[in-house]
């Protein structure tokens, strides 16, 4: 074999390894994009609509037998520490927030964070000012 | 792993949650449960921030400064009186925060893994538009509720032919809505469910009159509260769900302890239309009857002279900024030997425990503020019963006549009393338009004038 038909060869190869490497970048490209658009992964057993909704479920068994062990003389705080408390839903528009480029979401998740702040500063400073006059008097 | 981490984060912060609601059981273990409830928002708040997609800190820091400014002021600010419209002011602001929630991650759901730009996973798309709908409602609804509680709309129940039929006509396009927007992942569908969720949470509010916000207030809490559970299904977070599920409950129950106050069954407070209506013949009709009025001397008097006094705020109270000088005035009495209480009807003031805060704020000790089932027993071995700007929540028709719109209602039995004092501006009734016939008893004095001035003159008199 002449160097000559040595080099031809191996050129020969080296292309046959780029298309194959082209090949299987498209692949797995494929895969990725199958795994994310079928959802929910075959993998993880429980669909997260059953497991939130166990979570849910039980939770308001929680807040029931919480909630009726509030003295009713308390039953204003209480209203105004589950509005500051429900607005935890500032984890959501964090995350919308979150990005570094500006865009649509991004300006909706800043003003849900505004908002979902007044609620918390305003709700529990409220409770407290309400909560300091139910002290012990003398 | 970092997912694992925030995940039991976001747990504790839950706990917190509860801890604050469980600290509420006693006003010693109250304030801590308080600062539980700052510990968890801002384990909430901090597990976020850390997330690896969270990038503009300048962005957010901004937001969080302005609205936590805000929020500040107005806390510090509003006089107690004003408490119910401050609570329904706040309800509007996490079910409009809800919505933008909601729209963010329509238009960006790969920042919460829930698909691609028209392309999101049903489920999760139900339960974004779930929680969209219920946040616009709880938004428009408090609005509503907000500009009734402050005077800005009238509090009478406005009520129009067919309105039901609207009502229902309308939640059953929101269903269709919802179902057309998930099956066809359209913007527009999106947008229409925001609008129509809008009308419709104005059109539940404004038939229900005023004496029945208690209820309101209370549902408005409990909507905000499932808002933010729709939200944390569409993200997959638990804290929300938790939290969601804690105040849903919540405002829940509060409705129904307020339902139950006024033995009326809430879908009957939904469908409105109680309160507010003045029931012009039959106040007239009693016209001939004579009551007894006295003066604020007459009133010194008879309470200095009674061995026990059980004083009955109510809404008048509040209206009146009387809570002071009523204290004062109780504060006098008792230095005098009387022994002075305080009872509170469930559904007295215009929101659930309403009456407490502001007498916690007149420096009355909360051991002598009692609940109607703790007091009511009480009467019969009382002197004077002293009602402060309440009519309804002693009306005895409540028991005697079954025509009446308030029949059934839970009262505080202050006829059982020996001497039964009204401070009252008018004869004009009380939210539910019925006459009060104890006015016209033998043993009630009618004390005509504004709450304040009349306990200030009481205490001129004692002095």
């Amino acid at each position: 074999m002449s160097s000559e038909q040595l080099l031809d060869r191996a050129r020969q190869l080296a292309e046959e390894a780029e298309r194959l490497a082209s090949e299987s970048v498209r692949l797995v490209k494929e895969a990725a994009q199958s795994v994310t658009t079928s959802a929910p992964p075959e993998t993880t057993g429980v669909d997260p609509f059953i497991f939130g909704l166990t979570v849910l479920v039980l939770a308001c068994f929680v807040g029931y037998y919480v909630v009726w062990r509030v003295t009713p003389a308390l039953h204003s705080p209480l209203m105004s520490v589950t509005n500051a408390i429900s607005s935890v839903i500032i984890v959501g528009a964090l995350i919308a927030a979150g990005p570094a480029e500006t865009n649509f979401s991004q300006i909706m998740g800043f003003c849900a964070v505004v908002l979902a702040s007044v609620n918390i500063f305003g709700g529990f400073i409220v409770t407290q000012r309400m909560l300091s006059m139910f002290k012990k008097k003398r | 792993m970092t997912e694992n981490y925030s995940a039991i984060l976001y747990l504790v912060s839950s706990v917190c949650f509860i801890m604050a609601l469980r600290g509420l059981s006693s006003p010693d273990t109250s304030r801590q449960g308080n600062m539980y409830g700052i510990a968890g928002m801002v384990v909430a708040i901090g597990t976020t921030l850390a997330l690896p997609s969270v990038l503009s800190y300048e962005v957010i820091i901004a937001g969080i400064v302005i609205g936590g400014a805000i929020g500040t002021f107005i806390a510090r600010k509003i006089e107690m009186t004003a408490l119910p419209q401050l609570v329904a002011a706040f309800h509007s602001l996490v079910g409009l925060a809800a919505c933008f929630v909601a729209a963010a991650a329509f238009y960006r759901p790969e920042a919460y893994g829930i698909g691609q730009f028209l392309a999101i996973h049903p489920a999760s798309l139900v339960e974004m538009t779930l929680g969209l709908a219920i946040g616009a409602v709880t938004f428009t609804g408090s609005i509503i509720a907000f500009g009734k509680l402050q005077g800005l709309i009238t509090g009478a129940p406005l009520v129009f032919k067919g309105q039901h039929a609207l009502n229902a006509a309308l939640g059953i396009l929101l269903v269709a809505l919802i179902a057309w927007t998930v099956s066809d992942q359209t913007q527009l569908g999106f947008w229409l469910i925001l609008i129509l969720s809008l009308v419709i949470g104005v059109l539940i509010i404004v038939p229900i009159g005023g004496a029945d916000m208690p209820v309101v207030i209370s549902m408005l809490n409990s909507y905000s509260g499932w808002a933010a559970c729709g939200i944390g299904f569409t993200l997959g977070n638990s804290l929300l769900i938790v939290t969601g599920a804690l105040v849903g409950s919540s405002g829940a129950i509060l409705s129904y302890i307020m339902c139950k106050g006024m033995n009326r069954s809430f879908f009957s407070v939904i469908l409105g239309g109680f309160g507010g209506e003045t029931d012009g013949a039959a106040a007239k009709s009693q016209g001939d009857k004579s009551i007894k009025s006295g003066s604020a001397e007459d009133a010194a008097f008879i309470m200095e002279n009674a061995s026990s006094v059980i004083i009955v705020p109510g809404y008048g109270m509040a209206v009146a900024q009387a809570q002071h000088a009523l204290r004062e005035m109780c504060d006098i009495l008792k230095d005098r030997g009387v022994n002075v209480r305080y009872a509170i009807h469930p559904v007295a003031g215009r929101m659930p425990g309403h009456m407490n805060v502001l007498l916690a704020e007149a420096n009355v000790p909360y051991e002598q503020v009692l609940e109607l089932e703790e007091i009511n027993r009480d009467f019969n071995q009382t002197d004077v019963a002293f009602v402060i700007g309440a009519n309804d929540v002693t009306n005895p028709a409540a028991k005697t006549d079954p025509t009446s719109p308030i029949y059934g209602m839970p009262i505080l039995d202050v006829e059982n009393a020996q001497t039964v004092l009204f401070v009252k501006r008018s004869m004009a009734s009380g939210y539910a338009g019925v006459d009060n016939e104890l006015f016209f008893r033998d043993n009630t004095m009618m004390l005509f004038a504004d709450a304040k001035k009349m306990c200030e003159e009481i205490v001129q008199a004692l002095n």
